[in-house]
């Protein structure tokens, strides 16, 4: 199942900035990159909503329904054979990337069923009333409402860690609620809205020593630079594959196997069970016990082949190259005069960038961009809690993955000279 | 209006619509108000909150406030302007016509600036945004007032 990567070696280096990276030989690995949107050629800003797919993902995913298609750990046949080996090894291999136990690697849906799960059989189910969670500004809705619905539910109290000028963690704020009794901290390690990188080893380091477990929101980092669960030392971490090149509909739940044992289902049903009688029943082991159902065999699959792929172009590779194109994305935006929203520095920052413009709806630079070929994203990226206290419904967010050219960083910026000749103040027409 | 403005328009950021964006007419709040409506784009966050005064069972006064985009707050604009001192019943029809050509494809005779906002119904994801006030608008005359959204169905 191993898809292998050819090496990558061509004339045109031009556009990368990052040694040792060939960003067109990347480019010509994602077919979707060729097309054009009306009468200009894509140029994909959007990378932190969804990440677009290389060839060897979309190849796996096809090559396990025509050849291997069958259900898992049902059956002696050799196909159901086939499958079990791959979406078991898809396990195995997914875990590897996060530096993980693979018996605490769950496959769910999407990153917000992972952190429901959490919320629902751990916080919900395991802690009492008056237990408390501790929070951040910059959480997306799907690290915030579910413990808002297991806070109601059990009695639990939220507090939230607010934000610097820059839009960083405030630490001091982390250190006192980190000292004071509390059971869970729940974090985001990148924001998709500032790019602010979190330091989540320190975090960890000061949940656990107040005696709270620490669950992170890694959708935004883990497609982007090495992650080692084992080095951040955190006891849940959850990410979803459709950003990091692999299919839709397949998230990833990582939990310490231990706390995995302790906690009850979340879902009840076919494959997550031991023994049934007619009024209870017992559990499958870990993971098994917190996936019932069929499960996404083709998207795990397609996942593992996506962990290849970004490992075989490289992680560290992939990072450097973004921060280059990063760099350059503040610049472009700077120039353009547009007010960034978040680090203006490399510093812990990453490759997503919000923006806004002055009275211009972030709607209308959307709308405008895309006629240039330009997409992005713009709207509330499901943070209204961080865009009330930005004091704006709405910001502009580009963001840049492994494909991003210094070229595309370019149209962007010609792009926004286009908006503010439209809806820009009134005056003499460029 | 521009100086010198373009001589081929936008399509879809007409400078009649640029005009009411820039210049927004009827905004503020009518107070004491009889019907206050709050309308909500959960997709986006935008809001509008409209406001009226009731009399003889016509719209004498109202005002809208809130943050959208141009198009939502042009919309706005317009539809203050063409519904205000307007009976009820004239409003509400007002309305539908509007409604029937952003979102049936309907004809967009006889609707005056309105009918500039006709190229954001080629748009999918901005016809909400044009529509939103509308909502508020007609929430307000049939029941007095309330909250409405753009959307019926889950968000993220």
């Amino acid at each position: 199942m191993s898809i292998s990567v050819p090496p990558r070696t061509t004339a045109r280096g031009m556009l990368s900035v990052a040694p040792g990276f060939d960003v067109e030989a990347v480019r010509a690995d994602f077919p979707i990159l060729q097309r054009r949107v009306g009468d200009r050629p894509l140029v994909y800003l959007d990378s932190a909503a969804t990440s677009q797919k290389p060839v060897q993902v979309l190849d796996a995913v096809e090559r396990y329904y025509r050849e291997s298609n069958s259900n898992v750990h049902r059956g002696a046949h050799t196909l159901g054979n086939e499958a079990t080996e791959l979406f078991e090894g898809a396990r195995r291999r997914v875990a590897a990337f996060i530096d993980a136990d693979p018996r605490g690697l769950v496959f769910t849906r999407n990153a917000t069923e992972s952190l429901n799960l959490v919320a629902s059989s751990y916080a919900r189910e395991l802690l009492r009333p008056g237990d408390r969670i501790v929070l951040t500004l910059m959480e997306h809705h799907s690290n915030l409402v579910p413990w808002q619905l297991a806070a109601e539910r059990a009695g639990l109290d939220l507090a939230f860690i607010g934000l610097t000028a820059e839009g960083r963690l405030d630490m001091e704020v982390a250190e006192r609620l980190l000292s004071e009794p509390t059971r869970l901290l729940a974090v985001t390690h990148q924001s998709n809205v500032l790019g602010t990188v979190n330091p989540i080893r320190e975090l960890a380091d000061l949940a656990h020593r107040c005696g709270a477990l620490i669950a992170v929101d890694a959708c935004q980092s883990v497609p982007h630079m090495p992650v080692s669960v084992r080095e951040l030392d955190v006891d849940f971490l959850a990410f979803s594959g459709h950003k990091a090149c692999g299919p839709m509909g397949g998230g990833v739940l990582w939990a310490r196997p231990e706390l995995l044992e302790r906690m009850p289902p979340f879902l009840g049903g076919g494959s997550m069970i031991q023994r049934v009688e007619l009024d209870r029943s017992t559990w499958a082991e870990v993971p098994a016990k917190f996936e019932a159902g069929t499960p996404d065999v083709a998207g795990a699959h397609g996942l593992a082949a996506a962990c290849d792929y970004l490992d075989a172009v490289g992680r560290d590779r992939i990072h450097a190259h973004e921060q280059a194109l990063t760099g350059h994305l503040l610049e472009v935006l700077d120039e353009a005069g547009v007010d960034i929203q978040g680090p203006r520095t490399l510093v812990e920052r990453g490759g997503a960038v919000s923006f806004t413009m002055g009275e211009i709806h972030p709607h209308d630079i959307a709308t405008i961009l895309d006629r240039e070929g330009v997409a992005i994203r713009a709207g509330h990226h499901c943070c209204q809690p961080l865009m009330r206290h930005l004091g704006t419904p709405a910001t502009a967010r580009a963001s840049v993955y492994l494909y991003t050219t210094h070229a595309e960083i370019d149209a962007l910026g010609a792009g926004l000279l286009e908006v503010g000749r439209i809806l820009g103040p009134p005056g003499p027409r460029r | 209006m521009t100086a010198g403005a373009s001589p081929v328009e936008d399509e879809l950021y007409r400078e009649i619509i640029l005009d009411h964006w820039r210049n927004p007419r009827y905004r503020g709040h009518v107070d004491p108000a009889d019907v206050t409506v709050e309308g909500y784009n959960p997709l986006c966050g935008d809001e509008v909150l409209l406001t009226m005064r009731m009399h003889d069972g016509s719209v004498e006064e109202i005002a809208f406030d809130g943050h959208g985009c141009s198009i939502s707050r042009a919309s706005a604009s317009m539809m203050c302007e063409g519904v205000a001192g307007r009976s009820v019943a004239d409003a509400t029809e007002l309305g539908r016509r509007f409604k029937a050509m952003m979102l049936e494809g309907g004809t967009a005779d006889d609707l005056g600036d309105l009918e500039a906002l006709q190229g954001v119904a080629r748009i999918p994801l901005r016809i909400k945004c044009a529509v939103l006030p509308w909502n508020a608008l007609l929430e307000g005359l049939q029941r007095g007032g309330g909250t409405v959204t753009t959307e019926e169905g889950p968000q993220s």
